[in-house]
C-alpha cells in the first residue's frame, strides 16, 4: 500500500495551488463581502481546463481521474469556499449525470461547452418540501406531444442564475413498489432561456456567499422529450448516483477549507505575541494544532480513497458518505478552532478564518446532511 | 514553422539556495521552477503556434531531474521535449552551456530559437547570444514583443527608456524578457499527456560538432572563487522617538559607522 501521489498528481496539485494563490485568494474576501459570483475567475478556470477535469477528451474535457478533480476543488477551497463549490456543482452535479446517463446526442450537444467552461452547469433536486426526503418532490413533468411540460419550483440551487444547463428532477407519474404507490421521478436537461423557466429569489447565505444560490421556477416550461436524461422513471436513481459523486466534491471542498484554516492559523500563531511570546509557544496552541493537523490528514485520506473508489468501483456510496461526513465535520471543527486561536481578530472579517468558518457550515448540510451520510453508512453496515 | 525554446530549471529562491563544495549550485537539493524569462519565451512560442501553427520543441540541459521542467513545458502546450544530460557536462559555465545547447540544436530543424534573456540563478544573459554565435545566426535580445511576418521576425527590443523595432530573417534567435507576456497555466489534461509522452534524452555523444575542450567544468573558462547565499538581514533596531530626536539619533548612528 502506497500513500504517495504520482508525479502527475503532484504536478496537478502544484498547478491548482498556484492558480488558487494567484487568481482566487486575492478576491476571496471581496467575493464574500459583495456576494458577487466570481465570473472572471470562472473564465480563467475555464481557460485552464478546470471546468471539465474528469470529462473524457472526446467530449472536450481534460480526461483526468476523479482524484485530480478532487484535488482541484480542495486547493481552490483552501483559499475560497465559493470558488470550490462552483467547480464542484458544475462538474459533479451537471457534467457527471450527463456523461453517465446521457445519450450520445446529449453528450455531444452539452458536454463540450460544459467541459470547456463556455457554459456552466447546475442541478435542481431540492424543493421547499423535498430536502433530505427527495421523494417529496412536487415539481411535475407531463408529456404533451413531443414535449414535457414542467411545472413547479426548486430551491437552494448552486450556480442558480449563472448556469446555462440544468439537470432538473420532476415527477412523471406514480408506480407501485412493494404494494404501495410511490412517485415516479425522471430527470431532464433544461437550458437557460427556455420559455417558462425563470428565477425566483436569491438566497442570502451565511457562507459561500459568492456562489449564486437561487430558486428556479418552472411555469408551463416546455422541454423537448429528447431532453429526458436517462430512462423515464430513472430520476431517483440518477439523483442518488449523482449525489454520491457530488459528495466527493463537497468532501474535497470541506477538506480544503480545513486545510486553509490550519495553514492560516499556523502562520498566525508564529506571529501573534501574548505575554511576551508567540502564542505558538504555548502548549495549548501546540496541542490544538496537532489535533487539527491529524484530523485534516485523516479527512484527506478518506476523501482520496473515495475519489479512487469512484474511479475503480461501480458503487461507492459508502466511501463517499464517509468522506463527506468526516471531512465536513473536520472542516467545522478545525475552522472553529482556527477562529478561537485567532482570538478577537479571528471573529472579524479582516481575517480569513472568519469566512472559512462560515463557509464550512454548509458542508455539513448540502448534498446530503451529515445525518443522511450516517444513514447511508449505517444502512450498509446493517444490510 | 519550427520553434526551439531553450528552458532551464532554476532554484526556487523562496526555498533557499544550497551549494556544492566547489561553489556550484547543488541543484538536486533545491526546490525548482522554470526560469521566468524562459517561461515567457515558451509562452511567446506557444502564442506563435496558436496564431500561425508551429511545432514547439523545448530543450534543456541539466540533471535527469530537469525532465520535470520539460514535462511542465509540454503540459503548457509544447510538442516535444529534449533533455541533454551527461556527467561530463556538469559544472558548465555559460560558454560550455551554450556550446552544449548549440551542439544539441544542430541536430534539429528550426526557424526560430527562443531563449530567456537570463536565468535567475546566474543572471549572465550570455547563453542565448552565444548559442546564436555558435550556430551562425542573427540574435535579437531583450524581446518585449515578437511577431512573425513571412520569413522574418519583427521584435521590439527593450531598452531602459525606449525600444527598438528590429526585423530579422529566420532562422534567428530571440532572447525573451519575463515582461513579454503572462504565461499560460498548464492544463490538468496536459500534465497527464506530458507524462505519457516520450522525452528525448541526449548525452555527450549526441552533440554535433562540439569539441570536448568546450564542455563541462573543464571546458568552462569561468572559475568560481567563492559563492555564498544572500546575507539575511536581521530585524534591525527599533527606537521610538519624536521626529527631531529621531533625526539626531540616525545622524549619530551614521557618523558612528563613518557613513557620513
Amino acid at each position: 500500500m502506497d500513500f504517495m501521489l504520482s508525479k502527475q498528481h503532484e504536478m496537478a496539485r502544484s498547478l491548482f495551488r498556484e492558480f488558487a494563490e494567484k487568481e482566487v485568494k486575492p478576491l476571496a474576501q471581496e467575493v464574500d463581502e459583495t456576494e458577487v459570483f466570481p465570473r472572471a475567475t470562472v473564465e480563467k478556470m475555464a481557460k485552464a481546463g478546470f471546468m471539465g477535469i474528469p470529462v473524457p477528451k472526446e467530449y472536450g474535457g481534460q480526461g483526468c481521474d476523479i482524484l485530480t478533480y478532487a484535488m482541484c476543488v480542495e486547493e481552490l477551497s483552501k483559499v475560497c469556499g465559493t470558488t470550490g463549490v462552483i467547480v464542484s456543482a458544475h462538474t459533479s452535479l451537471c457534467c457527471d449525470p450527463i456523461l453517465t446517463y446521457g445519450t450520445e446526442e446529449q453528450k455531444q450537444k452539452y458536454l463540450p461547452d460544459l467541459a470547456a467552461g463556455r457554459k456552466i452547469g447546475a442541478f435542481g433536486l431540492t424543493e421547499p418540501g423535498a430536502g433530505t426526503d427527495a421523494q417529496g418532490q412536487q415539481t411535475k413533468a407531463v408529456l404533451d406531444g413531443d414535449d414535457y411540460i414542467i411545472n413547479g419550483s426548486k430551491i437552494f440551487i448552486t450556480n442558480g442564475k449563472e448556469a446555462d444547463v440544468y439537470v432538473i428532477f420532476a415527477v412523471t407519474g406514480t408506480v407501485e413498489k412493494r404494494g404501495r404507490m410511490i412517485k415516479e421521478i425522471s430527470a431532464f436537461i433544461v437550458e437557460k432561456g427556455t420559455p417558462g423557466f425563470t428565477f425566483g429569489t436569491k438566497e442570502k447565505k451565511m457562507g459561500i456567499r459568492g456562489s449564486s444560490t437561487y430558486e428556479l421556477i418552472f411555469t408551463d416550461c416546455r422541454v423537448p422529450k429528447e431532453n429526458l436524461l436517462g430512462k423515464l422513471g430513472e430520476g431517483f436513481k440518477i439523483a442518488m448516483h449523482t449525489l454520491d459523486g457530488g459528495r466527493i466534491g463537497i468532501a474535497s471542498q470541506a477538506l480544503g477549507l480545513a486545510e486553509g484554516a490550519l495553514e492560516t492559523t499556523i502562520n498566525y500563531v508564529k506571529e501573534r505575541k501574548q505575554f511576551g511570546r508567540a502564542i505558538g509557544a504555548f502548549q495549548n496552541t501546540q496541542f490544538q494544532l496537532a489535533d487539527m493537523a491529524t484530523k485534516v490528514e485523516a479527512a484527506q485520506l478518506l476523501v482520496y480513497k473515495a475519489a479512487m473508489a469512484k474511479a475503480t468501483q461501480k458503487v461507492y456510496s459508502v466511501e463517499a458518505a464517509k468522506a463527506k461526513l468526516y471531512a465536513a465535520e473536520v472542516a467545522m471543527e478545525v475552522t472553529t478552532k482556527a477562529v478561537q486561536l485567532h482570538g478577537g481578530y479571528g471573529y472579524t472579517r479582516e481575517y480569513d478564518v472568519e469566512r472559512m468558518m462560515r463557509d464550512a457550515k454548509i458542508t455539513e448540510i448540502y448534498e446530503g446532511t451529515s445525518e443522511v451520510q450516517r444513514m447511508v453508512i449505517s444502512g450498509a453496515l446493517l444490510k | 514553422m519550427k520553434i526551439v525554446v531553450c528552458i532551464k530549471q532554476v532554484p526556487d529562491t523562496k526555498g533557499g539556495v544550497k551549494f556544492n563544495p566547489d561553489g556550484t549550485l547543488d541543484r538536486g537539493a533545491m526546490l525548482t521552477i522554470m526560469n521566468p524569462d524562459d517561461k515567457a519565451g515558451l509562452e511567446a512560442a506557444l502564442r506563435l503556434k496558436d496564431q500561425y501553427g508551429a511545432e514547439v520543441t523545448v530543450i534543456t540541459m541539466g540533471l535527469p531531474k530537469a525532465e520535470e521542467v520539460l514535462r511542465e513545458a509540454m503540459a503548457m502546450g509544447a510538442d516535444k521535449g529534449i533533455l541533454v544530460t551527461d556527467r561530463v557536462l556538469g559544472g558548465a559555465d555559460t560558454w560550455a552551456t551554450s556550446q552544449t545547447l548549440a551542439g544539441a540544436i544542430r541536430n534539429l530543424e528550426y526557424d526560430l530559437i527562443i531563449t530567456g534573456r537570463q536565468a535567475i540563478d546566474g543572471d549572465t544573459a550570455q547563453v542565448g547570444p552565444q548559442i546564436s554565435e555558435h550556430l551562425g545566426i542573427p540574435v535579437i535580445s531583450y524581446a518585449q514583443k515578437i511577431e512573425v511576418e513571412g520569413d522574418s521576425v519583427i521584435v521590439e527590443r527593450q531598452y531602459d527608456d525606449r525600444y527598438h523595432v528590429l526585423k530579422a530573417k529566420m532562422p534567428c534567435l530571440v532572447t525573451a524578457l519575463a515582461e513579454l507576456n503572462e504565461p499560460r497555466y498548464m492544463t490538468p489534461g496536459g500534465i497527464f499527456d506530458a507524462y505519457n509522452a516520450e522525452i528525448t534524452v541526449w548525452g555527450r555523444a549526441d552533440l554535433k560538432d562540439v569539441d570536448d575542450s568546450n564542455l563541462g567544468l573543464k571546458g568552462s573558462p569561468t572559475q568560481i572563487a567563492k559563492a555564498s547565499d544572500k546575507v539575511r538581514k536581521g530585524a534591525g533596531e527599533k527606537v521610538t522617538l519624536d521626529p527631531t530626536e529621531s533625526v539626531d539619533y540616525i545622524i549619530g548612528k551614521l557618523k558612528e559607522k563613518h557613513v557620513i
